[in-house]
């Protein structure tokens, strides 16, 4: 059973000719089948969380450790990390001129699967996941994220969720920005990549609203660079009731 | 109705719009070349060109020593011809506009002349393979297609030169002709040609422009036309290399009416001093009423060090038009978008070609010539390779 597992983890990022500490120690084990939300204040470090998992270069790791079932994840390249099962659904993904949307589905597929799928099925698997998503048939043609709307965006992001199949999804903030029904389908989406049992998920959000579409295991503070509290989905009800404010006062504190 | 597009923004480089290069050259178009001066660099025409890198073919200092060959294979029906400089059909599609055009043209000593009879239609392409042998040569290349004829001709340029041409393309009325130039030089060519296309009345001229190699390539592409109902479309890629300089200047002469032209460039640049200058000259002249005209430059910027100058330009001297416009825009690869494909397992490498394959596409399918786009495209990804 996949588990990635994070140890004391601590990331810097270069900002203005400095040098900030985000992340201050960082523990969280996520295992195969398990759905733990990351909830937290604005620049409390969720969103560094998860860029640091998935290997982005803005961000240093200057200690702790993270695996996935033992094998060291930080010393693994970006894409790496993503064929070894780490996929990460970007809150701001990016516009990729000249690059279809069939085509980079078909090349990261191919990545992940360390072989080409079949034409024939992989033809008519991306568009069924498409329908799922309630997705034009002509979103295949137009350029990776170019002149998506938000929602789009989103649900390109679950698509390659549900055709990649990783062992460990980090969600961050999918569900800013989304209409109602756009969240719906988008949960929809992340519950049925869930329901195979096999991948474990970060789910990364401010608000709590994404929770009654897609029910979290674990519920996990976050607030100044670190898990202030962890505890079942009813921490999220707090949450709602009660906000972040004792976690922001206590963080500044600490 | 005129309506012009706006250039598009630029992260490296420069954009400016103003006049045609025709409106603003101190001396006009002249087979002699002690009608023009030598340029000092400040010219509107040479300001981008690194003349020092020319070898003497802009100041009468480059001897010919020859060193180029030139091999025609041309299918059943087309007449090649090795001619003398008094031939009458040399010097039909327009005088030479530069002074190194028209150094070219004061100094070759044969010229080749293709002809396509009139309404043949070939189904095989003309090829030109104009090999460098590392010395100084000037050309002379017609390409003549006969009225209602069809042709494609490839004209294939390798190795290592000197060299400065002219290539005139003239075509008949109603005639189509295709031609894909390529500038697949080793690193140390200098290249520096006028390709002047003369269109005939409700003709049709497509031409497709690669340039990948050279020290110094510079080209002038042209756009003359015949008789109204005539058509081109001018396609252009390039593949900037550390230290290259690649430069295509396109001149569009409608003043003929109800003609069209389309001109779609695009360019990759990667390493330190890589430098691509595209300029894009329309000029709709008051006697050109229902002229549609529209021109696009795209570059993608993979590397720091290299520099765009983008300049679209178009003059309008009559609003009786169905269409002008043109965009131009300079992009970057940027490390969020690598971040993005390599987040999805895509290899660096493998990301880096997919976006600029992707890039280069579809102009590369108006080749049409499934040899020569393989080719290219290996061509494209070992430039690529050299990158990492």
């Amino acid at each position: 059973m996949a588990t990635l597992e994070i140890h004391d983890l601590h990331v810097t990022v270069e900002a203005d000719n400095a040098t900030k500490e985000i992340l201050k120690g960082v523990d969280l084990t996520v295992k195969q089948g398990e759905t733990h939300a990351i909830m937290g204040p604005n620049g409390s470090g969720k969103s560094t969380l998860a860029y640091s998992l998935a290997g982005h270069p803005k961000y240093t790791v200057t200690g702790g450790t993270v695996t996935l079932d033992g094998e060291d994840v930080l010393a693994m390249t970006v894409d790496e990390r993503a064929r070894a099962g780490v996929f990460l659904a970007m809150q701001y993904p990016v516009e990729i001129p000249g690059v279809s949307v069939s085509n980079f589905l078909r090349t990261s597929a191919t990545a992940v699967r360390g072989e080409a799928p079949k034409l024939r099925t992989w033809v008519k698997e991306v568009k069924e996941t498409m329908d799922r998503l309630q997705m034009d048939p002509s979103f295949a043609e137009r350029n990776v994220n170019e002149g998506f709307s938000g929602g789009e965006k989103k649900r390109h992001e679950i698509l390659q969720l549900e055709l990649l199949k990783p062992k460990i999804a980090i969600l961050d903030e999918t569900d800013s920005g989304l209409d109602v029904d756009a969240l719906r389908i988008v949960s929809e989406g992340v519950n049925r990549v869930r329901e195979s049992g096999e991948v474990g998920t970060l789910l990364i959000t401010h608000y709590t609203r994404i929770l009654r579409y897609i029910k979290p295991d674990f519920v996990h503070v976050f607030a100044a660079g670190r898990i202030a509290e962890s505890g079942g989905a009813e921490l999220a009800d707090k949450l709602e009731e009660e906000g972040y404010e004792s976690y922001v006062k206590g963080g500044a504190a600490a | 109705m005129a309506e012009i597009t706006p250039a598009g923004a630029t992260t490296e480089g420069a954009i400016t719009v103003g006049q045609p290069t025709d409106a603003r050259v101190a001396a006009g178009p002249s087979f002699d070349v002690a009608d023009f001066p030598v340029p000092h660099g400040r010219e509107e025409e040479w300001r981008f060109t690194p003349l020092e890198r020319l070898r003497g073919l802009h100041d009468g200092t480059a001897e010919a020593t020859g060193g180029l060959r030139v091999e025609v294979t041309a299918p059943d029906g087309v007449t090649v011809e090795t001619v003398d400089r008094d031939d009458p059909r040399l010097g039909r599609a327009g005088k030479p506009v530069d002074r190194i055009a028209a150094q070219a043209y004061s100094s070759f000593e044969k010229a080749s002349v293709v002809t396509v009879p009139k309404d043949t239609v070939l189904t095989e392409p003309v090829r030109i393979a104009v090999h460098g042998e590392g010395g100084t040569a000037y050309g002379h290349q017609v390409i003549e297609v006969g009225a209602f004829a069809e042709a494609v001709v490839v004209l294939d340029h390798t190795g290592d030169t000197t060299l400065a041409a002219n290539v005139e393309y003239v075509i008949g009325d109603g005639a189509r002709l295709t031609v894909v130039s390529v500038q697949d030089w080793d690193d140390t060519a200098v290249h520096v040609a006028q390709h002047t296309a003369l269109v005939g009345r409700d003709a049709g001229f497509k031409s497709v422009v690669v340039t990948l190699g050279g020290d110094v390539v510079r080209l002038h592409p042209r756009v003359v036309y015949g008789g109204p109902g005539g058509e081109a479309d001018l396609f252009g890629l390039y593949f900037t290399d550390q230290g290259q300089h690649q430069e295509h200047r396109l001149f569009i002469d409608h003043d003929t009416p109800h003609c069209r032209s389309n001109v779609a460039y695009k360019g990759a640049l990667q390493g330190q001093d890589a430098h691509a200058v595209w300029i894009g000259d329309v000029l709709i002249r008051a006697a050109a009423e229902g002229t549609d005209t529209y021109e696009l430059n795209r570059n993608l910027v993979l590397t720091d060090g290299a520099r765009v100058d983008s300049v679209p330009n178009l003059e309008i001297e009559t609003g009786e038009i169905v269409g002008a416009g043109h965009a131009s825009a300079t992009g970057r690869f940027e490390d969020e978008q690598l971040f993005y494909l390599m987040s999805r397992g895509i290899r660096a490498e493998e990301a880096r070609r997919l976006v600029v394959r992707g890039f280069f596409g579809e102009l590369v399918q108006q080749i049409g010539l499934a040899d020569l786009e393989e080719r290219l495209m290996a061509r494209i990804d070992e430039e690529l390779e050299g990158s990492v």
